[in-house]
């Protein structure tokens, strides 16, 4: 069982904890449109994407303290797919790991919030920016543990265009070949940056690449809770690398980033963006208290 | 003649000698343990040493993840190959400050007969651009094995050049203590400077020899931190021989002795002249013949100091 005080999944069964979570979820995709709209700057497609799964672990895996987040056996959970930092910023700041603004500071010039995620702000691991680079880090956190006989857990979280990078199967390679204790979740959600992933470099056949590279797999729909919850009980109940396929939506729920071949990757959302993308999420623009820079 | 020992040799025996002070640091190699010396720890201490293949981006971003849990990490391979990992040293071991040391053996031409694919003229180059990574190139296995203890000790990542050929011991073994950002003057003379790193120390030495006949009075620096560069001690030799020659085993550009021109082109204005490689890839060949063939010798040497006096 988790034990630090990070742990912080709220009561009930499992039904009404998903019920939970998928409240908050609409809140933190509000957080992340706000967010970008007021830095007019950042990548909120693949943020979109990732809220479920890190939702989950904040809530469900995660052994984090915001009162003490370097302490030495918390989990680890590398953000490699960094320049989609406003959902983890979102969720710090719902955590308590950060007590600023994030409308205010993300990507401001002295602000606390940089552009892409780094160890500057409390409770980030990894400084991104640079893909293809985290996984390779996760295994070393992993050997970490196991020369110090830790117990701490170590996540990997990457960008599906990402593991076009060699370095991924590099880290990849070295995982299965150590049998390193390690989850990474890939963020399925089949856009990068100019266009659809199949339309760039195909990565598929994701899952058997990583099983040939010794790695166990599951794949699941990267938006429904129950989904993910089932993969980590099996996920859970055994060892060695493991990898999460989250097959996700780039910019879901929104209609106009979905819309977009790079699924809005990045960019400056306009009033009206603002606005339909509140709306869309079930909130009136009109008690929007954000200002652009 | 003093003994003959390459600085992957002395750094080999100081990750033998550290291990017996210290429990904690990991030694890892990228399939070129047998070459950087890493495998003399291999042998003897297998559960601290990890081997990732032939595979530099893992290897420097793996060595951060681990000296993020608290463990320094000597993270071996080649010097040419480490700028394999070139971005990987600078997004996860130079931004976040980790206790890597990047060890580069097999520097500049005097790696040999492997030819210009394996003998880098760039690295000091490419890692003096890098915040936070301290550039050092010790002059002889006496003081690359007492690095070994100075990198463990304290956080801050570095860049650590090493060289293949064995070259004369100019250290004393029981005496020594580096420090690191600390320029060395092994020889003092007021005629003109001569300072250089790595292999080229002792070339210097014996340029100051072959100047000293003619009546030319050298003082001989061993900087063997190119980077934070001893910039009072550069003024210093300025002021005190009013004149500068580098020497090094790289390019003439982006090393020591664009470093040193730098500072004497905001500070103090002084003549000088760089030794070094001129902008072009090395070649096959001996190393040592190779110190010939590009004029890296006590004798040439000294006909450039003397022509930087006229």
């Amino acid at each position: 069982m988790k034990n630090l005080p990070g742990n912080r999944a709220p009561d009930g069964d499992l039904d009404e904890r998903i019920e939970a979570y998928r409240q908050t979820a609409q809140e933190v995709r509000r957080d992340i449109v706000e967010m970008v709209y007021a830095a007019q700057s950042g990548h909120p497609g693949g943020s979109l994407s990732a809220v479920e799964y890190l939702l989950w672990l904040y809530n469900e895996e995660l052994n984090v303290d915001p009162e003490n987040p370097d302490d030495p056996d918390r989990d680890r959970l590398i953000y490699s797919k960094g320049h989609a930092c406003p959902v983890l910023y979102a969720l710090l700041e719902r955590y308590d790991f950060i007590d600023v603004d994030p409308n205010e500071e993300f990507r401001r010039l002295g602000g606390a919030l940089p552009g892409h995620s780094s160890p500057k702000v409390p409770g980030v691991e990894f400084p991104s920016g640079s893909l293809g680079q985290g996984l390779s880090y996760a295994n070393g956190q992993a050997m970490g543990a196991d020369f110090d006989d830790a117990e701490y857990d170590v996540y990997a979280i990457l960008g599906d265009g990402e593991t076009q990078e060699g370095n991924i199967w590099e880290a990849a390679m070295s995982a299965g070949e150590k049998e390193l204790d390690i989850v990474a979740i890939v963020d399925r959600n089949k856009k990068q940056n100019d266009l659809p992933v199949a339309e760039t470099m195909e990565i598929d056949p994701l899952a058997e690449k990583f099983e040939a590279f010794r790695w166990d797999v599951w794949e699941v729909d990267g938006h429904d809770f129950g989904e993910i919850a089932d993969a980590f009980e099996e996920i859970n109940a055994t060892d060695g690398p493991r990898l999460l396929i989250a097959n996700t939506v780039k910019g879901h729920p929104i209609d106009f980033m979905e819309a977009q071949p790079n699924g809005y990757h990045a960019g400056a959302l306009t009033d009206e963006e603002f606005d339909e993308a509140l709306e869309e999420l079930g909130f009136d623009p009109a008690t929007a208290e954000v200002t652009t820079k | 003649m003093s003994e003959k020992i390459s600085t992957r040799n002395g750094f080999g025996n100081g990750l033998l000698r550290e291990a017996e002070e210290r429990e904690d640091f990991i030694v890892m190699d990228a399939d070129l343990a047998k070459s950087t010396r890493g495998g003399w720890f291999r042998d003897e201490y297998p559960e601290r040493w990890i081997n990732v293949g032939i595979s530099e981006q893992d290897l420097f971003a793996t060595a951060a993840g681990i000296a993020e849990t608290g463990r320094p990490v000597f993270a071996n391979t080649f010097a040419i190959f480490s700028e394999r990992g070139f971005e990987q040293v600078r997004q996860q071991i130079a931004r976040p400050k980790r206790n890597v040391t990047v060890v580069g053996s097999h520097a500049g031409v005097i790696t040999g007969e492997d030819g210009p694919s394996a003998q880098t003229i760039e690295d000091i180059s490419a890692y003096r651009g890098l915040p936070n990574l301290r550039v050092i190139s010790p002059a002889d296995a006496v003081e690359a094995n007492a690095l070994v203890t100075a990198l463990a000790d304290d956080d801050d990542p570095a860049y650590l050049r090493l060289i293949r050929e064995s070259v004369p011991v100019i250290h004393d073994e029981d005496e020594y203590e580096p420090t690191i950002g600390e320029g060395e003057i092994l020889r003092d003379g007021s005629d003109v400077t001569l300072m250089a790193h790595g292999a080229m120390v002792h070339v210097v030495q014996e340029a100051a020899e072959v100047l000293a006949e003619d009546g030319i009075d050298a003082r001989v620096v061993n900087m063997s931190t190119i980077k934070p560069l001893d910039e009072e001690l550069v003024v210093e030799s300025a002021e005190q021989t009013g004149a500068i020659l580098t020497a090094e085993d790289h390019n003439i550009y982006g090393g020591l002795g664009s470093a040193v021109a730098e500072v004497l082109a905001e500070q103090r204005p002084t003549p000088m002249k760089r030794v070094g490689i001129e902008d072009e890839f090395g070649t096959s060949g001996n190393g040592l013949d190779l110190y010939e063939y590009y004029g890296f010798t006590g004798e040439d040497i000294a006909e450039t100091a003397k022509g930087l006096l006229e």
